[in-house]
């Protein structure tokens, strides 16, 4: 018999806001962060807009103070997870080593009893930091020569560049922060990052290796390098040049019109814990809450060798096969969810296949489902993007409310996914999916919680 | 034991492979690890002339269009999936789940992957030449609209897709149908020790029947050596790179770098009964656990690495006692010596010094992501065989490192159960406990 697991905090991080609080509201407004961008000139892309973290996030905020010398060795990647687990921690009314008020709280968990199963990305390089040095590496010609790049080039780079590149330095960086010394790991599996990491932080907690664990994902793919990957990808817009499409209208999920999606940056922390020790710490700290339980957890593989997975099959088959064992784990019935957050990314042949795949799940009743995609509003934001649909669904499920729905006016037939405002409604069950690029898929189904 | 304990079911080892650089068959490998062969030599694969370390374990002579199906399938791939297609195509067939899939035996939705795989090599010149082409000096930074015409000029849309870690486990996905929960993690040197932990757990709770699992990695490349380099991780004895990797000598110097893969496929002791399975040995017990440190040092005390094999013994309801063989982590760094011997003399006392331990690191050097199990594999032979490889180059032993290595010469000994431990940079810690299947 595993133990029953609840999440207990949220730490969303993207262009919709920082914190669940504004993340929140933006998805309740309707509000889209797509635009142009301020990291970098993104102009020479084919899809030159991008959805970005506000520029008011600073990450030293969220960095206690005695470890802020480390944010030095964090790349983007790593500072958004650092501050969305702080976040997480906080909303959690988790006591640890950073949130403890003055050092005299007992921690709300002894240190091996919290883990951390975060999801990341390829993390790439700053270019700046590495061209300074490539650039003293430099033959007659002007070009590279691997010999002065031995000799002198390398020796440019701070010793402990590799670091900052890791991906498990997420993980490491979160677990040094809270001293959560308990099981600890990284997925990387794209987009699919976030979902598999809260199912494996699931199943930690439901054996009994852990009681709390900060889980889900973060990325940051603003820069020239993950900007050409993922355009290679083929998932994103492809705008004709000097197009004057307005940026808040171009990602249009599961649309008549839908062309792609853009680049984004952010995700989320979500602390999950099991909901026993949840509820002996609620005593003696009525603020904490618990805003769904994760009831069901399924992943799947597809199998597509026409594109070499980089697509979901049109059937969507391996998409069903997760979301109807997430449903039969969580001992349910299709008619029971009353709230999908698809991957929904805007490609024509994923939302087509995902629309299949969901036909196939749950036949007729589909058309009375409620599907709110977040991508039209924060983009696709890799290991990250699981995150903030993770977020978004359970706040969702705990306020009883459905999100805003922007973009999407002629949707794909039987499905109730065109644009409309929030509204108040009774959701028992919200289905959380997500697909890699590679073609890992998850499935997660977040319960409402009688009070 | 727990089987009377408790109804999670039974995981058992059916098939291994590898590709390493001492081979790329199970046997062979294995014959020249117990007679202490060394695969490492310069590195070949690009111009290391003027690096600190110019010497390395590569994998030689591979190719794996020899081992897959339909190559077609895989063009393009790079080094990490390929060596990963060979392992696994490897462990398939010494599982004899080629044979149970051409009767129609094998279910794919309850068939999954569970990999510790490192990230892809970058297509270095295509990278640094679009780097040089957007770099203005007077601004110290990279002009945007410079880059973007080198890069949309030279780069190549597989080769970059290629990079992602999750690669091997879309390729495996298609050569072997599998439509079960798939996964990748990346724990830096714990990776696969961990992905086969993690498969373990993932069938104990009953979401699949048949697991492939391991990892893939190399990290020898320009970017790859600098890294290390740089954190002065690595051994630079190249005057004589054979004997670099000498794990817990008073002289070493840091690690070597090796490459390649290894897979196992794990299997629910019922589904491999009921197709009448070989069976190489029991995953008893799984233990991780992050340091929580600080992100270049180990704890010295070895807390993290103590914590993971105290867990892994809890799992498997054993007592260090019970405990035959370790294959140690035993990178040659000075830290990682030092605070696994410590953290081994914590947990076994005073009976530590003569448990047989050993680290084929000192012979194919460290597969980085793959090291795991690759170790574990070692593990498997060591039980059929009854003989634990040794630790070569171990001729002046370091006076804080003073536990039984195994050194220099294979030894015979009784191993019903061994334990595998692998630590990662970031404070990872990963342990496993197999057992001779009786």
């Amino acid at each position: 018999m595993t133990r029953s697991v609840v999440i207990t905090g949220l730490g969303p991080i993207s262009g919709l806001g920082i914190g669940i609080e504004s993340t929140w509201q933006g998805a309740v407004d309707g509000r889209s962060a797509v635009g142009p961008c301020r990291a970098f000139d993104a102009s020479p892309f084919p899809c030159p807009y991008v959805a970005e973290v506000p520029a008011a996030f600073k990450p030293r905020d969220f960095v206690p103070r005695s470890y802020r010398k480390a944010t030095k060795i964090m790349a983007r990647d790593i500072e958004l997870a650092v501050a969305a687990a702080e976040l997480a921690a906080r909303d959690a009314h988790l006591t640890t080593r950073a949130t403890a008020a003055g050092g005299e709280d007992e921690s709300s968990y002894p240190p091996h009893r919290m883990g951390a199963q975060i999801g990341a990305g390829l993390i790439a390089a700053d270019l700046d930091e590495l061209t300074a040095a490539l650039d003293k590496a430099r033959d007659e010609a002007g070009g590279f020569d691997i010999r002065k790049w031995g000799r002198e080039g390398m020796h440019e780079l701070t010793p402990l560049w590799l670091l900052k590149y890791l991906p498990n330095m997420l993980a490491c960086h979160v677990t040094i922060v809270h001293d959560a010394q308990g099981p600890s790991n990284t997925i990387t599996c794209t987009e699919s990052s976030a979902g598999l990491s809260l199912g494996e932080a699931m199943h930690v907690i439901g054996r009994g290796g852990a009681d709390a664990c900060f889980c889900g994902g973060l990325e940051s793919r603003l820069n020239l390098m993950s900007m050409m990957r993922q355009t290679f990808s083929e998932r994103y817009l492809r705008l004709e040049s000097g197009s004057d499409a307005d940026p808040a209208a171009t990602v249009r999920p599961f649309d008549a019109d839908a062309a792609g999606c853009v680049p984004g940056e952010g995700g989320a922390i979500l602390i999950l814990e099991s909901e026993e020790t949840f509820l002996k710490r609620k005593a003696s700290q009525p603020d904490a809450r618990a805003y769904a339980r994760v009831a069901g957890f399924a992943a799947s593989q597809t199998v597509n060798p026409a594109t070499r997975n980089r697509t979901p099959d049109p059937e969507g088959d391996a998409i069903a096969a997760a979301a109807r064992r997430a449903i039969h784990k969580a001992g349910i019935s299709p008619d029971a969810v009353d709230l999908i957050v698809p991957f929904g990314c805007a490609m024509p042949d994923y939302d087509r296949a995902e629309a299949a795949a969901l036909r196939r799940v749950f036949g007729s009743a589909l058309g009375g489902i409620r599907i709110c995609s977040s991508k039209a509003m924060a983009g696709l934001v890799g290991a990250g993007s699981g995150g903030i649909d993770l977020s978004l669904a359970a706040q969702a499920v705990f306020e009883q409310k459905l999100p805003a729905v922007i973009n999407c006016d002629e949707p794909i037939e039987g499905l109730d996914a065109a644009a409309g405002p929030a509204r108040a409604a009774g959701i028992r069950n919200a289905l959380v999916l997500s697909t890699g690029l590679g073609g890992q898929n998850t499935a997660c189904v977040l319960q409402h919680i009688e009070t | 034991m727990n089987t009377t304990h408790s109804p999670r079911p039974r995981i058992v080892i059916t098939g291994i492979g590898w590709v390493t650089p001492l081979g790329h068959a199970v046997e062979s490998v294995w014959q020249r690890m117990l007679a202490g062969e060394s695969g490492v030599g310069p590195i070949t694969r690009f111009d290391a002339s003027t690096f600190p370390t110019r010497f390395c374990a590569h994998v030689r002579d591979y190719d794996w269009r020899t081992f897959v199906r339909d190559a077609a399938l895989h063009e393009g791939v790079l080094p990490n999936t390929a060596f990963a297609l060979g392992a696994a195509s490897q462990a398939w067939r010494d599982a004899g789940l080629d044979r149970f899939d051409a009767e129609g035996g094998l279910d794919r939705d309850r068939l999954g992957l569970y990999l510790g795989c490192g990230e892809g090599v970058i297509d270095f010149d295509s990278y640094v030449g679009s780097n040089l082409a957007g770099w203005d000096a007077d601004q110290n930074t990279v002009d945007a609209a410079r880059w973007y015409a080198a890069a949309a000029r030279s780069m190549d849309a597989v080769t970059e897709l290629e990079q992602e870690a999750n690669m091997p486990l879309a390729h495996l996905a298609m050569e072997f149908g599998v439509r079960g929960p798939a996964y990748n993690c990346l724990t830096a040197c714990a990776a696969s020790t961990q992905a086969i932990g993690e498969a373990t757990e993932v069938m104990r709770l009953g979401d699949a029947d048949v697991m492939i699992t391991g990892g893939a990695h190399t990290m020898i490349h320009p970017l790859g050596v600098t890294g290390f380099n740089r954190l002065t991780a690595l051994s630079t004895r190249n005057e004589s790179p054979e004997t670099a990797s000498r794990p817990f000598t008073a002289d070493r110097d840091g690690f070597v770098l090796g490459e390649g893969a290894g897979i196992v496929i794990l299997e629910t002791l019922d589904h491999a009964r009921r197709r009448g399975a070989t069976i190489l040995g029991e995953v008893l017990g799984y233990g991780a656990s992050a340091d929580a440190y600080r992100v270049t040092d180990m704890h010295p005390e070895g807390r993290g690495p103590l914590a993971a094999m105290q867990q892994a013994l809890d799992d498997a309801g054993l007592t260090p006692a019970e405990i035959d063989y370790i294959s140690v982590h035993g990178t040659s760094t000075h830290e990682n010596d030092y605070a696994e011997t410590r953290a081994i003399k914590r947990l076994f006392g005073e009976r530590a010094p003569r448990v047989p331990m050993s680290s084929v690191k000192s012979m194919i050097g460290h597969l980085i992501a793959a090291a795991g199990v690759v170790e574990t594999i070692v593990c498997v032979l060591a039980m059929r065989d009854q003989t634990v490889p040794p630790t070569i180059n171990l001729h002046n032993p370091d006076p804080e490192c003073d536990l039984d290595y195994v050194p220099n010469t294979a030894r015979q000994v009784p191993v019903r159960t061994c334990l595998n431990n692998n630590y990662g940079f970031g404070g990872q810690n990963n342990t496993l406990i197999l057992r001779r299947f009786e």
